[in-house]
């Protein structure tokens, strides 16, 4: 997936000649030992790995051996409607990974966001300070991390004696499987419990990310928000002060230059972000390894832990790449669609209303960032 | 366009002349070997022996042994501690080169075996008679009795001598019945601990089925019998004691573990294995405690056990050597040494005096054996196993016949 906006070529030149005629020769030469090593440590191994999504490989000698056979899509049809065990858990690991998203990526974009614009800020005294701050959680190993989550969100650590202090009786974090949008209620209405969907009730999958996710939630944010603030950072020092000055001579408020001048001007970063976010969130694996192992209730399972379950634990390695590659199916169709949603549209003409000066004097910003123009007669 | 199709295909030629390389690579492999001709390979070359360790104490004492058997027979053999083991024997398997002696634990046995990866040593061990028969069942898949039972630990109940005296309890009051425990569970319980805190998940809860009669699935683990009447009585008990609450479980006392529950003093008794002995040791030092065994249920006394074996590869160059050296780390002198290093009991009856006596106060646990039901072995069941604790959590606001239901049909797809 790149980033780099479409440049045109200079010259569409078919066929080299003359002078030029050894360079391809040796373009191939140059690149060779990064695609030997690509192609070696990359793209084989990926494709050996589909392979074994159709095969019945058992985990003994090769993939290729002759003994294994071809089994077709059975390994995905036992995933995505075999209505037994490898159902349900790959369906609950599905909806735990999707809240875990919903969650995160908007939550650590914002956060990491406002943190660049806060640092970067020239008045701000001991910036280098502060962007070390944030930015630590990023480097500190993601084990240490969990492990120091683990203490913190323990039912009798640091942050429930917080909660106390404010009279707030905090959950056993990392052992309440409960679904935070179920506020508490056990049973849902009859017609979400009994219709599923991959085999989990629908009011299991709209109940958020239970108690126990919801702390990992955080985790992810704390770490990425400081890794995202840098890209943020650099991208803000890039702009054109002079595109500020001219914003602010036509009166743009403080506001308005943030969400008509500078955030437009971030799209390509927001892009490689939310991207890199959403990447990052299908597959989280490390904190639930070291963490939870999928626990309370399975109810911190994820696709990507689920996998190398299936395949370590349990021998199944054809479900376990299975699910690999329908993560990767997952990961591509999202960044698709983010891609479309942060394409560059023409603009409509409800929004260029509020561009256009004899109609608009002191438009009021909306919080969602919409100017709605106030009509005079 | 032209240029960036055949790219394309350059790169899918690419790709593809890899693929087959592997493939040619792949067929080196020799993909047989787990043959059942009986014959046992040999060979000069050393043994290599993977194990998953507990710690040093555990790591050194099993490098001592093999050690000594290294002088003793003239095969060279290393032991290394793994840190994932399920994941580094599978590698071991996928590569073709395997550790040739491992620990294996009931719930690997069966994808081990399925797949061809482990030799079964079974019948061909000298000691064979020796070991006790549920552990031999343990580790029977398909008829073949796989590998060697290493050592095992069975469930007992712990109780807190101090708390017992402060609730006015005495030797006579240790309970021998379900309804005993309850009513010992309810004087122990304070606002300070509960009377009986333990592990929220089958290997824990499991023991009241075996008490009721009833397990996840039959002996043999061929046949499912989780939606039996004995198991719903017996998560009906605990539903009870739990919403009484006298009995909880450790995570929602704040604790990992049953021990740990036990040794912070926030459960005055509490169900764990022989290596409660050690953690508390080490961890809480100052907690007084008895063990005793558990109380019988409706259909007499029951107790879960726990076991791993010693597995020998069927793609091992030397099964010949790493037969005796599993009949040599399994006889009753290297057991007795491993159980004074760090815990567990011997799988050989012929050394179960010689424990008693040097293990005074763990006598419940060996006593046990005689009860003892293993946990289910088929194909597949770790995986229900961690579905049903999942469900065994909330089992306080949930129906326990609906949970066993939902269990037995998880069951049933893995012997069908």
């Amino acid at each position: 997936m790149t980033t780099i906006p479409r440049q045109p070529r200079l010259s569409e030149r078919r066929r080299a000649s003359g002078i030029r005629r050894g360079e391809a020769a040796s373009g191939w030469l140059f690149t060779a030992p990064m695609l030997i090593l690509l192609g070696l440590f990359l793209v084989i191994p990926v494709l050996m790995a589909l392979w074994v999504s159709f095969s019945d490989w058992s985990g003994r000698g090769s993939p290729f051996a002759g003994s294994v056979g071809f089994v077709g899509f059975d390994n995905y049809a036992a995933l995505l409607g075999g209505g037994g065990l490898a159902e349900q858990d790959f369906g609950t690991a599905l909806k735990n990974n999707a809240w875990y998203v919903v969650l995160v990526v908007p939550l650590q974009t914002a956060v990491a966001l406002f943190l660049a614009v806060m640092v970067n800020r020239q008045i701000l005294k001991g910036r280098g300070f502060f962007r070390t701050a944030f930015y630590f959680p990023s480097v500190t190993s993601s084990v240490a991390i969990t492990v120091l989550w683990l203490f913190l969100f323990n039912s009798t650590g640091a942050v429930n004696k917080l909660l106390s202090f404010v009279g707030v009786t905090g959950p056993n974090w990392f052992n309440d499987p409960a679904g935070i949008l179920h506020f508490g209620v056990t049973t849902g209405p009859a017609f979400l419990e009994n219709s599923t969907a991959l085999g989990i009730p629908l009011w299991d999958w709209l109940g958020g990310p239970s108690v126990a996710m919801t702390a990992f939630v955080l985790l992810a944010i704390f770490t990425t928000s400081g890794t995202f603030m840098l890209l943020f950072i650099a991208a803000l020092q890039n702009l054109n002060g002079e595109v500020f000055e001219a914003a602010e001579m036509d009166g743009a408020s403080g506001w308005q230059r943030f969400w008509r001048v500078t955030l437009p001007q971030l799209r390509p970063t927001l892009f490689t972000v939310l991207t890199l976010g959403l990447i990052g969130c299908w597959q989280v694996f490390d904190q639930i390894y070291t963490g939870t192992r999928g626990a309370p209730g399975k109810t911190t399972l994820t696709p990507a832990y689920l996998s190398y379950q299936a395949a370590f634990q349990d021998q199944q390695w054809g479900q376990g790449a299975a699910i690999a590659f329908l993560l990767f199916v997952i990961i591509v169709l999202f960044t698709l669609l983010q891609r479309w949603v942060l394409s560059e549209k023409k603009v409509s003409k409800r929004r260029l209303r509020a561009y256009r000066l004899p109609e608009t004097e002191g438009g009021v910003v909306a919080p969602t960032g919409e100017i709605r123009t106030k009509e005079r007669p | 366009m032209q240029r960036r199709t055949s790219r394309w295909l350059a790169a899918g030629a690419l790709a593809a002349s890899g693929a087959l390389a592997l493939t040619a690579c792949g067929s080196g492999f020799s993909s047989g070997g787990g043959d059942d001709s009986g014959a046992l390979t040999s060979s000069n070359k050393a043994l290599s022996v993977l194990i998953g360790s507990s710690g040093d104490a555990e790591t050194t004492a099993v490098k001592a042994a093999v050690a000594d058997w290294s002088s003793s027979s003239g095969t060279k053999a290393t032991v290394s501690a793994a840190s994932d083991l399920a994941q580094q024997l599978a590698q071991g398997f996928s590569s073709g080169k395997p550790a040739d002696v491992f620990y294996l634990s009931t719930d690997a046995l069966a994808g081990f075996a399925s797949n061809g990866s482990l030799l079964a040593y079974g019948d061909k061990l000298s000691n064979k008679d020796d070991f006790y028969p549920s552990l031999v069942k343990s580790f029977t898949y398909d008829k073949k009795f796989y590998c060697a039972p290493k050592d095992f630990s069975t469930l007992a109940l712990e109780i807190n001598t101090d708390m017992w005296k402060a609730a006015g309890l005495t030797d006579a009051d240790v309970p021998t019945t379900w309804d005993q425990l309850e009513t010992v569970a309810k004087k122990l319980t304070t606002a300070g601990h509960v009377g009986l805190g333990i592990g929220g998940e089958y290997a824990r809860v499991g023991a009241f089925m075996t008490q009721a009669g009833g397990n996840l699935m039959n002996a043999d683990s061929t046949k499912a019998t989780a939606d039996s009447a004995a198991n719903v009585t017996a998560l009906d008990y605990v539903k009870k004691l739990e919403n009484d609450g006298t009995l909880k479980f450790a995570k929602d006392l704040g604790a990992g573990w049953g021990g740990e529950a036990f040794g912070k003093g926030l459960a005055a008794m509490t169900i764990e294995g022989n290596w409660i002995t050690g953690g508390l040791q080490a961890d809480y030092p100052d907690v007084k405690y008895t063990i005793v065994p558990l109380p019988k249920g409706p259909a007499g006394a029951g107790t879960l056990q726990f076991t791993n074996c010693w597995g020998i590869a069927a793609d091992s160059p030397n099964q010949k050597a790493a037969l005796a050296l599993v009949e040599k780390l399994t006889s009753a002198d290297d057991q007795l040494a491993f159980s004074k290093a760090f815990g567990p009991m011997p799988s050989i009856q012929s050394a179960a005096a010689d424990w008693k006596k040097a293990n005074p106060t763990l006598v419940p646990f060996l006593d046990a054996a005689d009860y003892a039901k293993g946990v289910p072995t088929a194909k597949g069941a770790a995986d229900v196993v961690t579905d049903f604790n999942s469900k065994i959590e909330s089992l306080a606001t949930s129906d326990p016949k609906t949970i066993l239901e939902a269990t037995q049909k998880n069951l049933e797809a893995l012997v069908k």
